[in-house]
């Protein structure tokens, strides 16, 4: 067990449960290393890692730039909007004019499913996929294990909550994946428009109703509406989605048990979860955020291992 | 299959507590300093000279352990595990004498990387080396030991293996050829 299993992370689906330990225990060195005087480690001077965002991201191309840094590695960012996609540049022609330029690693975010499993296919650099349209985000499901794993001690035997647009969430699938993969129950919870046909099929429980889901989990990981992504309307009003899926506080309460509730970010205040709950005792939204740098810095880290020189 | 002894289980122990009496002679009390060590084999070391220095000063010095897998220079060099061990400075090193400890002192490369992974908890008034055996002769860089457990001129072909009563069974070190396969 020296590395991981796959050369490129394009998804959850394609790693061994050794592979997610291995990444689990990396990124325990490095909340280590991050959390020092001196966050940085010199192990990757001679890698070159480039961030191709062709869709909006805050959180995700933060994270890895600054996984990145912290490795010493040199990175380079580039954002579609102000790019020459706008000006008819196909995907490979892009990323190959990077890759002229001495680039070891590629991040991707696409709006296209399939988007970094195509990279791999077609450039000779590691490939990391930081969302790929509806289809995964895999760094995503990783952080949001570790974050369980740090809170509760342990993924095997727990019961997880998927709750809201799983229609349109990359974040949803490759959570599946990787809970299961862990040895954890999962359910997804939303209203019926919202939820796949067949998502049983995942071996997943399905669930309408957000109270059963609450009674049932031992965590709650609330997802955004994904308005940018409906092409039609899935349900009335988005008043009406906060009565029904929305978390507050009073309904936290009710349980008669604690929750760990989660947000992959960004957070519509007031829509899936209520600014009392996102700020409280029981959300680990924040540790998230610090996780998925060390995380984000255990992938680059061992992909990085297999680059020969 | 040809074994030489270096030291076995009764040198083992006097070469310890000379060890101990040297550092005493240095650092009397320990109050101004620590002792890190080296992940993996070097914490075994500390964990031994901890012990004994509890015995003749009655107070154990403070003890960290501090791995160095991110800072080494054969990263994608090599082809053994690349998963790093625990580091644990639960202190402040800043102002304080620090005495990094390894089990064998060979190219100097590991004390090369465990310097710059030290100097990112801090700033150390000194740094000092003890190791328990050093292979002189086979230095890469220009790194040499404060206090020698023994000194053992060796070929770069040769391998040194420590072993421990916890874990391996007995204290001894021993001198045999890398490819004789144990």
């Amino acid at each position: 067990m020296n590395n991981l299993s796959v050369s490129h992370l394009t998804g959850i689906r394609d790693l061994t449960t050794e592979d997610i330990e291995m990444i689990f225990k990396t990124a325990d060195s490095f909340k280590d290393v991050i959390n020092r005087p001196i966050k940085k480690v010199p192990s990757l001077r001679d890698i070159t890692i480039a961030n191709l965002f062709f869709e909006n991201s805050t959180r995700t191309r933060l994270s890895f730039e600054l996984a990145a840094k912290r490795l010493s590695a040199d990175v380079v960012n580039f954002t579609a909007a102000n790019s020459s996609v706008k000006k008819g540049e196909t995907l490979i022609d892009t990323v190959n004019n990077i890759l002229s330029m001495k680039v070891d690693m590629v991040v991707i975010r696409h709006a296209s499913p399939g988007a970094a499993g195509f990279l791999t296919k077609h450039i000779p650099a590691k490939v990391i996929n930081a969302g790929d349209g509806t289809h995964e985000h895999p760094t995503q499901a990783l952080l949001d294990a570790y974050s369980i794993r740090e809170k509760l001690g342990t993924v095997k035997g727990k019961k997880v909550a998927i709750i809201g647009d799983i229609l349109h969430s990359r974040v949803a699938l490759s959570n599946i994946y990787c809970l299961q993969k862990l040895g954890a129950e999962v359910m997804v919870c939303g209203p019926s428009t919202l939820i796949p046909k067949y998502i049983e099929s995942l071996g997943v429980k399905v669930s309408h109703n957000l109270h059963e889901a609450l009674m049932w989990c031992d965590v709650a990981n609330m997802l955004r509406i994904q308005l940018e992504r409906q092409d039609i309307q899935y349900f009335p009003s988005l008043r009406d989605y906060a009565l029904q899926f929305g978390l507050n506080q009073e309904l936290l309460d009710s349980l008669g048990k604690d929750i760990v509730v989660m947000h992959p970010g960004p957070i519509n205040r007031g829509v899936e979860i209520t600014s009392d709950v996102a700020d409280g005792d029981q959300s680990i939204i924040l540790n998230q955020v610090e996780n998925g740098v060390a995380i984000r810095m255990a992938v680059i880290y061992l992909l990085a291992s297999q680059i020969e020189r | 299959m040809d074994k030489q002894v270096i030291l076995d289980a009764q040198q083992f122990d006097l070469t310890l507590t000379r060890l101990c009496h040297e550092l005493i002679e240095q650092h009397s009390d320990f109050s101004n300093t620590v002792l890190i060590g080296l992940q993996p084999r070097g914490i075994h070391v500390v964990k031994r000279l901890r012990d004994k220095l509890n015995e003749i000063l009655s107070a154990a010095p403070v003890c960290g352990s501090l791995d160095i897998t991110f800072y080494r220079d054969d990263f994608r060099r090599r082809e053994k595990p690349i998963i790093p061990s625990v580091t644990n400075i639960d202190f402040s090193i800043e102002n304080k004498q620090v005495i990094l400890v390894d089990d064998v002192l060979f190219t100097g490369r590991t004390i090369r990387s465990g310097l710059d992974a030290l100097l990112t908890f801090g700033r150390p008034t000194k740094v000092q080396l003890l190791v328990l055996i050093d292979r002189r002769f086979n230095r890469d860089l220009p790194i040499q030991a404060d206090y020698i457990g023994k000194s053992v001129d060796t070929l770069f072909h040769e391998k040194v293996k420590v072993s421990w009563l916890e874990g391996d069974g007995e204290d001894k070190v021993e001198l045999y050829m890398k490819d004789s396969n144990e």
